[in-house]
């Protein structure tokens, strides 16, 4: 079996597993407890933050650990919203966004904010000047993904941020870096990024551990009280071991990013050829998309259906985004991209990493290529 | 008048910061002294060579009365923050350099109010000076001679000579014209170290990090003195103490602390039934072993965070029966300052989030439920003089004092908070 879905999940790097088994019998303790074996545990954290800092370019302080990616989005959004509200209660995103902010905008709108979505243009991009001219006065925030994880396609940060600041000082910048990181360059300063969310898991780290950067001088609503931990802003005794191996994760892949993207990138270009030579595919990834991802639609047949075949081929994909795979609805972000219904459900995504070879993605075009002259059968008849 | 400069600046939106080839640094009020200068400004210029020092690209030249950073494409905001906080130094400002060439001069000044931005209705004004006599316009003829076609590019910008928002400063040098507009505040005060040194009593709290920063800017070099009484005060109490003396240390370049055990003094005054006079009697204690640690040190005064009122140890009567207890001057800079006025200080120095960290530390410890506000000194010395083994208590503390050099980029721990550390191995990360 070959799996194809790194965007999803990736496996631990060996040094990972080690770290984390390691830490989970030494360091038990809790990092608030007062006694030495706590303040070691603390130590652990604290000298996990200075690693992450460095390998992201910021201060230590300006780092908070959470759950996941997850709630460092929604922490990111609801916070902000509910921090700064008597700045404004208008926020601007976009249609191509993780669900854990899109939906965390949409809670907020049923709560009497206003939310303006802006959309991409055909290759999945979102235009900068679309996205500044959605700011206002009462802009609190702005949410930007910097990798979008279904089709790939890299946004223009640094542009989207300078806009975004030229339009309205005040309004603080999201970036949602979970597929961005290890693959392309993290520039938070020069993107004028306020918050930017980071996962370690998609960077061969453990699950259960999340990043948030937020700018110095940046306030958030907390949303998990209870609890002093990370100044206040996020309750909850720190998983220790995970935060640790994430931190080691994170480090090792952002050195590793250069040789990541020289192994990887003629394998994508090459996968991404070949799909483009099938008739029966419309290609929804780019070649200046990330590295790692390949996304194509088989409007003929429900992606789902198509995953399943390639299992039995041996190849494990996703259809789009797993936090959504399992809605039998069209994808919110081809739809958004301008593709049709059909297109939008027969989305397969193939993601790559760093074990892949050449024969790995021969073999995957030959178990494409079967997929595609078995399912023939079960087409629906929409070309 | 100097903020409102820079308020016009940051209003606008523009700041010639991110454009500037030099700092100009200026001295502040130690230029009048006479013959000390010579002196102080040495002082300023081996502080500000240690703050550049992680910037090997910066060039320093010294003049009368200022210093110039030639920055080389080191960044200027970075440096400029660090550099502000130099005491001694009046202001910074940021610098434009263009060649003596009068078409020169008006295309690097037209290129500096496209980053200033001002705003419509700005008030303005050129002010040449021309060191270089043999440069062929006058200073007035200069000003002239810029402001016009400045003028005529920005419509928006009204002249105003006497008190204009934006003053546009030429220097006309051999060589080089210097050109600039921008002032940030530096600190002030005294070169570090100018004025003698001092022992600054340090606890964990909000005052006494300010005292001390307040007696560094007066030229005062200081040395901190923590007690701690561990068990009763825990690791994390003392490595918060490490950690302001490392907030202190960015405004000297490297600050000692010597921490003090204070276990065995401080319980030898539970037993003897005069609870309302436990903190007299430790404060007294804390002033003898720092003077011995003075004298060891060459200090020749005590720094402490008192504030008249603030707590039962700083009533008048209160500080007299404490002060006796030492023959070296008490410094006390605070003494006559509202707590919301330290609070701020304490905040702008960036001492503020450490000391709000909640531990116990030894003041805190054994304070008994009625403090005297009014101890008797009579008394008090005569519980002193009846201590069994007090003053060889005194010298032991004295002995056990462990010293850390603590500098702002470093990881300096007390002994045994790195043992506690033992526990991490960096190939984890």
């Amino acid at each position: 079996m070959l799996y194809w879905d790194y965007a999803a999940a990736s496996p631990p790097y060996e040094e990972v597993v080690q770290t984390m088994e390691q830490i989970m019998k030494l360091h038990y303790a809790n990092p608030s407890s007062l006694h030495r074996p706590g303040a070691e545990a603390d130590r652990l954290i604290t000298r996990s933050r200075e690693v992450c800092a460095a390998a992201l370019g910021v201060q230590p302080q300006e780092i908070l650990f959470t759950s996941g990616a997850t709630e460092s989005n929604n922490l990111a959004v609801k916070g902000a919203a509910l921090q700064y509200r008597s700045r404004g209660r208008h926020i601007v995103t976009t249609d191509i966004e993780h669900p854990s902010v899109y939906e965390s905008c949409l809670q907020l709108k049923s709560l009497g904010w206003e939310i303006t979505f802006v959309a991409p243009d055909r290759t999945g991009v979102v235009d900068p000047a679309h996205v500044a001219a959605a700011v206002r006065r009462d802009t609190v925030l702005v949410s930007v993904m910097h990798v979008n994880n279904e089709t790939g396609a890299v946004q223009p940060l640094r542009e989207i941020g300078s806009r975004i600041k030229a339009a309205n000082r005040r309004t603080l910048f999201h970036v949602d870096g979970v597929q961005g990181y290890g693959k392309l360059e993290t520039q938070i300063k020069e993107w004028q990024a306020d918050l930017y969310s980071l996962s370690p898991h998609k960077v061969r780290g453990p699950r259960g551990v999340g990043i948030l950067y937020v700018k110095e001088g940046v306030a958030l609503f907390p949303i998990l009280t209870g609890g002093s931990q990370e100044q206040g802003v996020r309750a909850g005794t720190e998983n220790v071991a995970a935060v640790v191996a994430s931190a080691k994760a994170i480090r090792m892949s952002g050195e590793r990013r250069e040789a990541f993207n020289h192994q990887i990138l003629p394998l994508r270009n090459r996968l991404l050829d070949f799909v483009s030579g099938i008739p029966e595919f419309t290609v929804n990834s780019s070649w200046d998309g990330a590295p790692h991802i390949v996304h194509f639609s088989y409007p003929a047949v429900n992606g789902e259906v198509m995953a399943r075949k390639l299992e039995e081929l041996g190849m494990t994909v996703s259809t789009r985004s797993a936090c959504s795979s399992r809605l039998a609805e069209p994808s919110r972000v081809l739809l958004s991209m301008g593709r049709n219904a059909a297109d939008a459900l027969g989305g397969v995504r193939i993601s790559l990493g760093d074990s892949h070879t050449e024969a790995d993605v021969a073999a995957l075009e030959q178990a494409l290529l079967t997929a595609v002259q078995a399912l023939k059968i079960v087409e629906r008849g929409t070309k | 008048m100097m903020r409102d400069r820079e308020t016009a600046a940051a209003a606008s939106g523009g700041s010639s910061i991110d454009y500037a080839d030099m700092l100009l640094l200026r001295f502040g009020e130690f230029t009048l002294k006479g013959k000390n200068r010579t002196r102080f400004e040495k002082t300023v210029l081996r502080h500000v060579k240690e703050m550049v020092k992680p910037y090997p690209k910066a060039v320093l030249s010294k003049e009368f009365g200022r210093i110039y950073v030639t920055l080389n494409g080191e960044p200027a905001r970075e440096l400029a923050e660090a550099l502000k906080n130099v005491f001694g130094i009046a202001s910074i400002s940021p610098v434009k350099v263009s060649r003596s060439e009068f078409e020169d001069i008006l295309a690097v000044s037209r290129t500096f109010l496209e980053i200033i931005a001002p705003a419509q209705g700005t008030t303005f004004k050129v002010s040449a000076r021309r060191v270089w006599k043999d440069f062929p316009y006058g200073s007035i003829e200069m000003n002239k001679l810029i402001a016009t076609p400045l003028l005529q590019g920005y419509p928006g910008l009204l002249v105003d000579v006497k008190s204009p928002e934006l003053e546009l400063k030429l220097e006309i040098r051999e060589g080089h014209t210097f050109i600039f507009c921008e002032q940030i505040a530096g600190v002030g005060g005294f070169p570090l170290g100018t004025n003698g040194k001092a022992m600054l009593l340090l606890s964990g709290g909000i005052d006494s990090p300010v005292a001390g920063w307040s007696s560094m800017r007066r030229g005062l070099e200081v040395e901190c003195v923590h007690f701690y009484s561990y068990p009763y005060t825990s690791e994390l109490a003392r490595q918060k103490v490490v950690d302001l003396a490392r907030v202190l240390s960015r405004y000297a370049g490297v600050i000692k602390l010597h921490l003090v055990p204070f276990t065995e003094v401080q319980t030898s005054f539970t037993g003897i039934g005069q609870d309302n006079l436990i903190i007299t009697l430790m404060r007294r204690a804390m002033l003898r072993i720092t003077t011995q640690l003075a004298e060891r040190e060459g200090a020749l005064a005590v720094v402490t965070g008192d504030s008249l009122g603030q707590v039962a140890s700083q009533t008048l009567s209160s500080m007299n029966a404490i002060g006796r207890a030492t023959v070296l001057p008490l410094l006390r800079p605070l003494v006559m300052m509202d707590k919301s006025e330290i609070v701020e200080l304490s905040k702008t120095i960036g001492t503020y989030d450490l000391s709000i960290l909640p531990y116990e530390d030894c003041c805190t410890l054994f304070v008994p439920k009625s403090p005297t506000t009014n101890p008797n000194l009579r008394i008090v010395e005569k519980i002193e003089a009846t201590l069994p083994g007090y003053s060889a208590r005194l010298d032991a503390a004295v002995a056990g004092t462990e010293t850390l050099s603590i500098t702002p980029y470093g990881d300096e721990k007390p002994s045994d908070v790195v043992s506690a550390q033992a526990g991490l191995q960096e190939e984890w990360f």
